[in-house]
């Protein structure tokens, strides 16, 4: 049989929740024992080249870009998974949801306390760069969501825990201190 | 401005007990309860500012800014809407320039909008500067604005003058009573007067075992047994108080307008007798701000029954003391839950009470009340005049006497109706001239909407309870948009806020039924709803949130296939909306928004 | 004395002083009723609903009704404990609660009875309402968004005349906490900290100290919410 595949993407999130998959420390010869990688910063490979089994992403959308990269994912995982605060409800960067995008978009290019290095008040208004969204999107708004694993960053345990668990089908038992949302 | 609040404040004692009075004088003559309106009423009453904004923040009636000299408020309650709210809702922001919500610049005219105003009957109704004008349209609107810009009086503004009391010189209002059929009770043969001398004759207790062995049921819509609520009371030692719950909020429901109309002394004769009974010096009408435009008229009555000394003290000789003062809500629905009243009654927001302790043990002022509808005090005193037993004989064995029904909606006869309990609702419909009748919303939006299926059912507290709305919605209407959607909107806006689910849960059903309506509903919501109102019925503290998700509730319990018809049969839909949620940003940066699908 | 009554919580048999609340009879046996807004000794709130129990078959909440002889309470049944599971993803996407930023993670009722429940994500959707933050008095930030309108400092916080610090404002979706600036800017220190400590997530803080407690040592890094209950009755 081959081995199951994994996929994972950071959208608007910090790729702290990276970091924790990378803080499985040694048990990550393990995991590649047990899975094989498509796209994904831990490899590099920046597009789907075959169907996978598990979509791990982090952070919220925030743009265009987060959306259809999250759309891929839907399209090439059979099971997808929202890692993290930020993937589950838009996490710090939703701190904007609720103040209009102009407002954001003024405060950070026309008035806030840096915009000195912004002389002549330009908004990035590039066709080539992602379009700001009205607000920063939980991904089960965009898309559906299989499992979530809560945390900032969820705690590698949990995610070892839970990736062991949906590839070898073992029952899934987390001891109170995995689950924390912060 | 200042001596002026101080004023006010020192008529009514530096009560903060009368922080509702305060608050609606400083409304009235201010148009608004400005944060320095705030400041000098605490300062004065020796309470925190945050104390008065909670009362004052609580009721849509009272204002921060300023309101337009000219404060138009539009009823957007289900029948207005039925009978052409947008039009007039259209002309008056067309003719004023300015859209609801707002202010015209020069200060002249605001629009607002407000739930129902209790005029059903005579819809699109509208409320402006407390004067109602009704049956609104296009030309009348036309016409009001012009009056406004001519500086008219609002009184002046309409020249017919409604039927009855209506046309009374202290009341002068167009409303109309249509009163379709008068029954045995309360809208019966009365005699100032009668029954409570009839009781002074008796002894209090009974007067109590007259009202108990008669079997009234509180006409508000709870049917809880009169007699044993009084008895109840009785027994609890202190003071006493009697309260009137006229707070009429339930949209569709305008019986008690016409009862204060046109039973304005028999109620406050009904309250006497109670007042008897428990033993109470004091009572207290508490009137919804929407009738405001029967105040002066109010008084005059109470002034009636106090020089023949029905009010007052040593009444009639028999060593009896009793006066009633009238304290006006100031527009909240959730004043209608009992102890929601008593809270706003004691100057604070409307939110109501833990239970235990019931009212009948601690009420206002933490002292044992009765609370009781209009329509209830009304009937007291035709059962003490009459006897128990000639109550008793009127309606079904369970539901005894008459009950008003204020019928609205699609129907050739709307109106009030004392009909003697038992009356089908197919009965109903004949005699109000309903035909392609698609649902009958019974007892309100907190009530069931009912399907043709079940026409046969009776109007009685054992069958069909009702606090006397009644809603008839033709075939042509979307039961959906039209009507389950309005009545969540309500629920939301009139939630106290206090308890989780209720505040929660009204708006995330209100946003459900929403999403369906506009077709991006799955069948997995129909389940959530019935699972979510389950919760909040289960866990609210008051009537409100026990019912108010009862428009959705019945409607896909009664009316499925309009679920079904909109809702796909898909396991997961987002509503998520690429063009929509880039629109704004796209706009600010200048730039176009360029969507791949 | 007052008197003693007994009575059941799941089966087992529990004794209290009669007209005692439920919730606080359940907790001198040993027994976690979870709370947010209640406070023993406290007149009750009875807003929060979390502590919905069925009370001789009927929905009741535990903090505003008093145990009586033979009173029989369900508490641990599955339907109760998803209604709870609910009204916690409900405060969760009614307010803003960014726990990673939030100085009382880790010591936030909330937030542990969200771990207590195993919340993963909520089945709601996300209201993400615009909210203030009042930083205006000398002493204490009001943080709005995070605001569950327990009214525990409504109902505890006083200045010295006994008048109102915080009080509720608007109604329904309306509603938010208020605090008197005036009175505010007299506030002891003791009084700012006892509000923060009596607020059950991080709507008030403290000004000037902030991130005392490191995580790992705070009140549910280990133990779940309501494991540190003692029946005083044995």
């Amino acid at each position: 049989m081959s081995k199951p595949i994994i996929a994972t993407a950071s959208l608007a999130g910090c790729f702290g929740c990276h970091m924790s998959i990378l803080d499985i420390d040694d048990r990550i010869l393990q995991l590649i024992e047990l899975v094989e990688f498509n796209k994904s910063p831990i490899d590099d490979i920046k597009t789907f080249t075959k169907q996978c089994d598990i979509g791990i992403i982090e952070g919220g959308c925030c743009n265009s870009e987060n959306v259809e990269v999250l759309k891929e994912f839907r399209k090439h995982c059979k099971i997808l998974i929202s890692l993290g605060e930020c993937a589950i409800m838009g996490g710090l960067p939703a701190m904007r949801n609720g103040i209009p995008v102009k407002e954001c978009l003024e405060e950070a290019y026309l008035n806030g306390p840096t915009v000195g290095l912004n002389a002549e008040k330009v908004m990035p208004n590039d066709a080539e760069l992602p379009m700001i969204l009205d607000k920063v999107y939980p991904l089960h708004e965009i898309v559906k969501i299989d499992y979530y694993l809560p945390g900032c960053p969820p705690r590698a345990d949990l995610i070892w825990a839970a990736v062991v668990a949906l590839v070898t089908g073992d029952e899934l038992n987390i001891p109170y201190e995995l689950v924390k949302f912060d | 401005m200042k001596d002026r609040i101080l004023n006010i404040v020192e008529n009514f004692e530096k009560d903060p007990g009368r922080m509702m009075d305060i608050l609606l004088e400083v409304q009235s003559e201010f148009g608004c309860v400005s944060h320095e309106a705030v400041s000098i009423i605490a300062s004065a009453l020796n309470v925190s500012e945050v104390d008065v904004t909670q009362t004052r923040s609580f009721y849509h009636f009272f204002t921060c800014q300023p309101v337009g000299k000219y404060a138009v408020y539009v009823n957007n309650s289900v029948v207005s809407c039925m009978k052409g709210m947008s039009e007039v809702v259209d002309e008056f922001e067309k003719v004023t320039g300015i859209k609801f919500g707002s202010k015209t610049q020069d200060g002249l005219i605001s629009l607002h909008y407000t739930a129902c105003i209790g005029m059903s009957d005579q819809e699109p109704a509208a409320l402006i500067n407390s004067v109602v004008f009704t049956e609104l349209n296009r030309e009348k609107v036309r016409k009001l604005v012009a009056d406004m810009r001519a500086g008219k009086a609002v009184q002046e503004m309409f020249t017919e003058l409604g039927d009855g009391i209506n046309a009374h010189p202290l009341v002068k209002s167009m409303v109309k009573n249509n009163i379709r059929k008068a029954g045995p009770v309360t809208l019966g043969e009365y005699t100032v007067g009668k029954g409570l001398m009839k009781a002074l004759g008796m002894d209090s207790k009974a007067v109590i075992t007259e009202v108990k062995d008669s079997n009234l049921r509180g006409r508000g819509g709870a049917g809880f047994p009169t007699g044993m609520k009084w008895d109840f009371c009785s027994r609890e030692s202190g003071d006493h108080y009697v309260l009137c719950n006229a707070d009429e909020g339930e949209p569709g429901t305008f019986k008690d307008r016409v009862l204060l109309t046109e039973r304005a002394h028999m109620l406050f004769e009904g309250m006497a007798i109670a007042g008897y009974a428990i033993g109470a010096k004091e009572g207290i009408l508490y009137l919804r701000n929407e009738y405001a435009y029967l105040k002066a008229y109010m008084e005059s009555v109470l002034t009636e029954l106090r020089n023949k000394n029905i009010l007052g003290k040593n009444i009639h000789g028999k060593g009896f003391d009793f006066d009633i003062r009238v304290q006006y809500g100031a527009g909240a629905y959730v004043c209608g839950e009992e102890s929601a009243l008593i809270e706003s009654a004691e100057g604070k927001r409307g939110e109501p009470r833990n239970r235990p302790p019931f009212p009948v043990q601690k009420g206002y002022k933490n002292k044992p009340t009765i609370i009781n509808n209009v329509e209830t005090f009304c009937s007291a005193v035709k059962i003490i005049e009459n006897g128990s037993a000639w109550y008793k004989a009127i309606g079904t064995p369970e539901s005894a006497g008459t009950k008003l029904l204020s019928i609205s909606g699609d129907c050739k006869l709307p109106g009030v109706y004392e009909i003697v309990w038992g009356m089908s609702i197919k009965e109903m419909l004949d005699m109000v001239g309903a035909e392609n009748v698609q649902a009958v919303q019974v007892a309100g939006p907190s009530g069931i909407c009912l399907p043709p299926s079940q026409f046969d059912r009776k109007i009685a507290l054992e069958d069909l309870p009702t606090g006397g709305s009644m809603i008839v919605i033709g075939k042509n209407r979307d039961l959906l948009k039209d009507v389950v959607l309005n009545f969540m909107e309500f629920f939301a806006d009139e939630s106290c806020g206090s308890c989780v689910t209720c505040r929660s849960f009204n708006m995330i059903l209100k946003n459900s039924i929403e999403k369906i309506v506009e077709g991006h509903g799955i069948k997995k919501n129909i389940d959530e709803m019935m699972a979510w109102s389950e919760i909040l019925r289960k866990t609210t503290r008051c009537g409100l949130g026990q019912t108010s998700s009862n428009p959705i509730t019945t409607t896909i319990k009664n009316f499925k296939e309009l679920y079904d018809m909109r809702v796909k049969d898909v396991e997961y839909q987002s509503e998520f909306d690429m063009s929509k949620a880039v629109k704004d940003s796209c706009e600010v940066v200048g730039r176009p928004a360029i969507i791949h699908e | 004395m007052s008197e003693i009554v007994k009575f059941t919580i799941d089966g087992k048999e529990c004794q209290g002083k009669k007209g005692q609340l439920i919730v606080d009879a359940a907790a001198d046996n040993g027994v976690y009723i979870p709370v947010l807004c209640h406070m023993r000794d406290l007149i009750p709130a009875g807003s929060c609903r979390i502590c919905t129990t069925k009370v001789n078959g009927r929905y009741m909440a535990a903090c505003t009704t008093p145990v009586d002889e033979g009173t029989v309470v369900e508490n641990d049944t599955p339907e109760l404990l998803d209604i709870r599971k609910a009204i916690v993803e409900m405060l969760f996407v009614e307010g803003n609660h960014f726990c990673p930023s939030c100085e009382k993670s880790g010591n936030c009722d909330l937030q542990a009875l969200g771990y207590k429940y195993q919340m993963m994500a909520p089945r709601f959707p996300y209201a993400f309402e615009r909210r203030e933050l009042e930083a205006s008095t000398p002493k204490i930030f009001l943080e709005k968004n995070r605001c569950i309108f327990c009214k525990r400092c409504v109902r505890v916080i006083k200045d010295d005349q006994g008048r109102s610090v915080f009080a509720f404002k608007g109604r329904g979706k309306t509603l938010q906490i208020n605090i008197d600036k005036k009175l505010a800017a007299n506030l002891s220190d003791e009084m700012a900290k006892k509000a923060m400590d009596i607020c059950p997530v991080g709507a008030i803080l403290r000004k000037e100290v902030g991130f005392v407690e490191p995580i790992g040592t705070k009140k549910y890094d280990h133990k779940p919410i309501g494991s540190d209950l003692k029946n005083i009755y044995q």
